[in-house]
């Protein structure tokens, strides 16, 4: 089904007789979602767009790609670089703006400005139960009632669906530069990382490649002097991990980064979150992983042979790990997302049956499908 | 504004609550005394006032859940408190409830540098986190005006900002884990020293949820490196739309100034009046601040400058010095003590989209005349986070409600021309009334059935947030 308009999609779930799997660009499912597929498709457009207020407002199933064409006309972009997971899923397909907010997708730079729900305005969605509803606004700071705007951000699409986000905006850096080094090892890389970020020098990437040739990247950004003058600094700050190369432009090396190249790959791809000093270690409690480390260490991607139990492999740590990318059986078996503490499962759960009483959205891809509330 | 009636069956009992509680708790933890509990009858919307059935000082996170465990049992409503700032009368207390203060919870309980990250109790006042690390060359990003004073649960629950936010975020932007004790005396802990907790976002629901969801015992707070330096130039236009258009073009030229803060005539003079900071008279008057190493601080200030030309300014000051730079601030800084000078005043945070600054300017000017009270404005102009002052006499019969009227009128404006009734200080009592020019009967529902969630008794700070007529039927219930 694919309404064209708000009030044919709140009409389509009223109606709804069974689950709903929504889909924007369908590039990032990573999911078990059952159910009669809903696209956002018909939902696009730009409804507001003001470069001097840094703001955008625009419909949920608009493409990633005309949103990033229209801010380059600008010198804007969205800041938070959010990941294109169609090389890591082999999905086809056109990225929607909807579905990057409903998976709250960010990429490097999230250790500097803050990840896709950091720059969330605002959100209308459709409920549960059909009523169009709407949260946050378009303006930066708003404190007036409860943020659901920014709950929607990462519940993927099980808390209701979402039909126009608004967002904050960024001048893209004039300049940027990188600082590799290669082959140190993971813990060493990720002091070297962690040396970098708590240094003046703002650095708005800090990732370590251990799969393959062991390569480790800081990225600073701004404008042009700057940027060399703390490339400069930071060069000396870091010199006892080695000689550390400048690139002037590292463009593909970020995108790299971002889009999880290096694991691309056969194979299963987990997601941890964690303390970034914790990463190395976490890492190598998995046996037969290949892993990359971004967000300064405290986002760990690990390949793993197909059907490996990661979660169970980690053990106790702070922090969780998602299963972005297995067959069918896997996913089912170890759950995509780690499941929540029992006193929060409970208000999940109680969250999940305001939002969406029926449990029609997107049934079973975070919550086990059976309802407690 | 209109507080429910307390009810009489419960302030019957206070005798039987109070010693329930004490019996339960360390000697010291529970005050019942009226004239110990006086002193929390208020926060900073000090017009209104109350003093509560008692009073909790818990120490730890087990204690906090003791009195949140009983006073559900008995069914007694809770106020939870941090020290009591709030200008929108979130902490206000009922004559039938609890008020639980958490300024004991003021430990640094781990810091941990590589992670950049720190982990207080949530009594812990904002300027003494910054205060725990900044020998290590760290700081903590949020800084309200009130940073002295305010607690970190406080800052939580209303999601507080600063003048640094246009480039640090508010709050939940550097919030990264919570303990929280829901009303039955439930201990959760979310989120930690890792960025993106998982599953729900349940840190951003708590984070602004002014108390009405659980109490928060512990945060782990993001901490930043501290940047080389920071410099700050000071800009007079002879108009506000010419101020306006500086400012936009100075966001889309892609510099990223830490503050970019606004003073209107009105103001200006009262800040002159009081602190003599050599401040320009004219109608508005900007100052920008720009971090980093001086060559990037020089950078940087030389677009902003080149900018602020363009729009022919009337004064244009650099500061060469730290001392210089002080001065700068020095008449920002006073801004509310002065216009507190000249009078009692309300100070209103509606956000309007940055465009609509100068309209907004020119019809708070025509109300406050109309009215026939003063209204200073002085705000974040970056992120178009208003901060009108209406200034009145609260011993002239009549005036305080003309003052609440004249607030209302400016915040509906606000929403008017796409903007909100608050962007930093909260809803609180102050607000709630209007919330119903923002959101829909619907949107309130949705926002009080996630209450009903976490507590489905509506127990917790019950009489804020919601319109009454729209909270009753859930708070009767729950009677
Ligand atoms: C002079 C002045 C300047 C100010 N400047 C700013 C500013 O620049 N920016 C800004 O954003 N604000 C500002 N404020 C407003 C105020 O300081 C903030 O709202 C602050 O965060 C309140 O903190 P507090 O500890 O005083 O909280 P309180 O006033 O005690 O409580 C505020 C709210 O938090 C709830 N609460 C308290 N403790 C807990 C807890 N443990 N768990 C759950 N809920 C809790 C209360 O119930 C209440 O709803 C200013 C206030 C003053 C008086």
């Amino acid at each position: 089904m694919g309404p064209g308009t708000e009030e044919e999609l709140a009409q389509i779930v009223a109606e709804a007789a069974g689950p709903l799997r929504i889909v924007g660009g369908g590039t990032r499912s990573f999911g078990v979602a059952q159910g009669e597929e809903l696209s956002t498709a018909g939902l696009s457009g730009v409804t507001l767009y003001e470069p001097g207020a840094l703001t955008l407002v625009v419909q949920a199933g608009t493409p990633l790609a005309e949103v990033d064409a229209l801010l380059a006309d600008e010198g804007q972009a969205l800041p938070f670089e959010p990941m294109d997971h169609r090389g890591l899923l082999g999905t086809q397909g056109a990225p929607t703006i909807g579905g990057m907010v409903a998976a709250n997708v960010s990429g490097p730079r999230r250790i500097s400005v803050g990840a896709c729900r950091d720059f969330l305005l605002g959100v209308r969605f459709v409920d549960g139960a059909g009523r169009v509803l709407k949260n946050g606004g378009r303006v930066m700071k708003n404190v007036t009632g409860y943020d659901l705007a920014r709950l929607m951000a990462g519940s993927h699409g099980t808390l209701g669906v979402l039909t126009e986000v608004s967002l904050k905006v960024l001048p893209v850096a004039r300049a940027s530069a990188t600082l590799a080094l290669d082959g140190l090892e993971a813990a060493r890389a990720v002091a070297a990382l962690s040396r970098a970020l708590g240094s003046p020098f703002e650095v708005s990437g800090a990732a370590h490649v251990a799969a393959g040739q062991a390569r480790t990247l800081i990225r600073l950004e701004g404008f042009a002097a700057s940027v060399n003058y703390r490339a400069e600094r930071l060069c000396a700050v870091l010199a006892e991990f080695g000689d550390w190369q400048v690139l002037p432009d590292a463009i593909d090396i970020w995108r790299d980064v971002r889009d999880v190249k290096a694991l691309q790959a056969d194979g299963d791809v987990w997601r941890v979150s964690a303390r970034p000093s914790d990463g190395p270690a976490l890492a190598a409690r998995v046996p037969g992983a290949d892993a990359m480390f971004d967000w300064g260490g405290g986002l760990i991607w690990l390949r793993v042979p197909e059907g490996t139990d990661v979660r169970a492999a980690l053990g106790q740590f702070d922090g969780h790990a998602t299963l972005v990318r297995a067959g069918q059986e896997t996913r089912v078996r170890l759950g995509v997302f780690a499941q929540p503490a029992p006193s929060l499962a409970l208000i999940e759960a109680g969250l999940r049956a305001r939002f969406d009483p029926r449990g029609i959205f997107n049934a079973g891809l975070m919550a086990p499908p059976e309802r407690t509330i | 504004m209109e507080m429910p009636t307390p009810n009489a069956e419960t302030v019957a009992r206070k005798a039987q609550i109070v010693a329930r509680l004490a019996a339960a708790l360390p000697p010291g933890t529970i005050i019942s005394d009226i004239a110990e509990t006086r002193a929390y009858e208020c926060d900073a919307l000090s017009a209104y006032r109350c003093a509560p059935l008692a009073v909790a000082l818990p120490r730890t996170t087990d204690e906090v859940a003791t009195v949140l465990r009983l006073c559900h049992e008995m069914r007694v409503p809770v106020v939870p408190r941090g020290a009591g700032t709030s200008l929108a009368g979130g902490s206000l207390p009922t004559a039938d409830s609890v008020v639980l203060g958490i300024a004991r919870l003021n430990e640094v309980l781990e810091t941990d540098l590589a992670n950049r990250a720190i982990r207080v109790g949530s009594g812990r006042t904002n300027l003494s986190v910054t205060g725990a690390v900044e020998q290590d060359g760290f700081f903590y990003a949020p800084d309200p005006s009130s940073q002295l004073a305010c607690a970190i649960a406080g800052n939580i629950a209303m999601n507080s900002g600063g003048a640094h936010c246009l480039k640090y975020g508010v709050t939940t932007n550097n919030l990264l884990g919570v303990t929280l004790v829901t009303m039955d005396g439930t201990v959760h802990e979310i989120g930690g020293a890792y960025l993106d907790a998982g599953g729900l976002d349940l840190l951003a629901l708590i984070c602004g949820s002014e108390g009405q969801l659980g109490v928060v015992t512990e945060a782990t707070l993001r901490i930043l490196p501290k940047p080389e330096g920071a410099r700050p130039v000071l800009i007079g236009y002879a108009s506000s739309e010419v101020a306006g258009a500086c400012v936009s073009d100075i966001i889309k030229a892609g510099v990223l100034p830490v503050a970019i803060e606004f003073m209107d005539r009105p103001c200006i003079r009262a800040t002159e009046a009081f602190a003599h900071a050599g401040y320009p008279d004219c109608e508005a008057l900007l100052i920008v601040e720009v971090e980093g190493s001086p060559a990037e601080i020089d950078e940087q200030l030389e677009i902003i400058l080149e900018i602020a030309r363009r729009h022919n300014p009337i004064e244009l000051r650099e500061s060469a010095s730290e001392e210089e730079a002080a001065r700068i601030w020095l008449g920002r800084k006073s801004a509310f003590g002065a216009m507190g000078q000249m009078g009692d005043y309300m100070c209103l945070d509606g956000t309007i989209p940055v465009s609509q600054l100068p309209f907004v300017l020119r019809r708070i000017g025509e109300m406050s005349d109309e009215f026939g009270l003063q209204v200073g404005n002085v705000f974040h102009a970056g992120d178009g986070n208003m901060h009108p002052l209406i200034i009145y006499d609260a011993n002239t019969p009549g005036e305080q409600e003309k003052c609440e009227a004249l607030g209302a009128e400016i915040l509906k404006l606000c929403v008017e021309v796409g903007g909100c009734l608050t962007g930093e200080h909260g809803v609180g009592i102050e607000k709630r009334d209007l919330m119903d020019y923002q959101f829909t009967p619907e949107d309130l529902d949705m926002q009080m059935a996630v209450k009903d969630v976490f507590d489905p008794g509506w127990l917790l700070n019950p009489a804020k947030v919601f319109p009454l007529a729209q909270s009753a039927a859930r708070r009767m219930a729950a009677q």
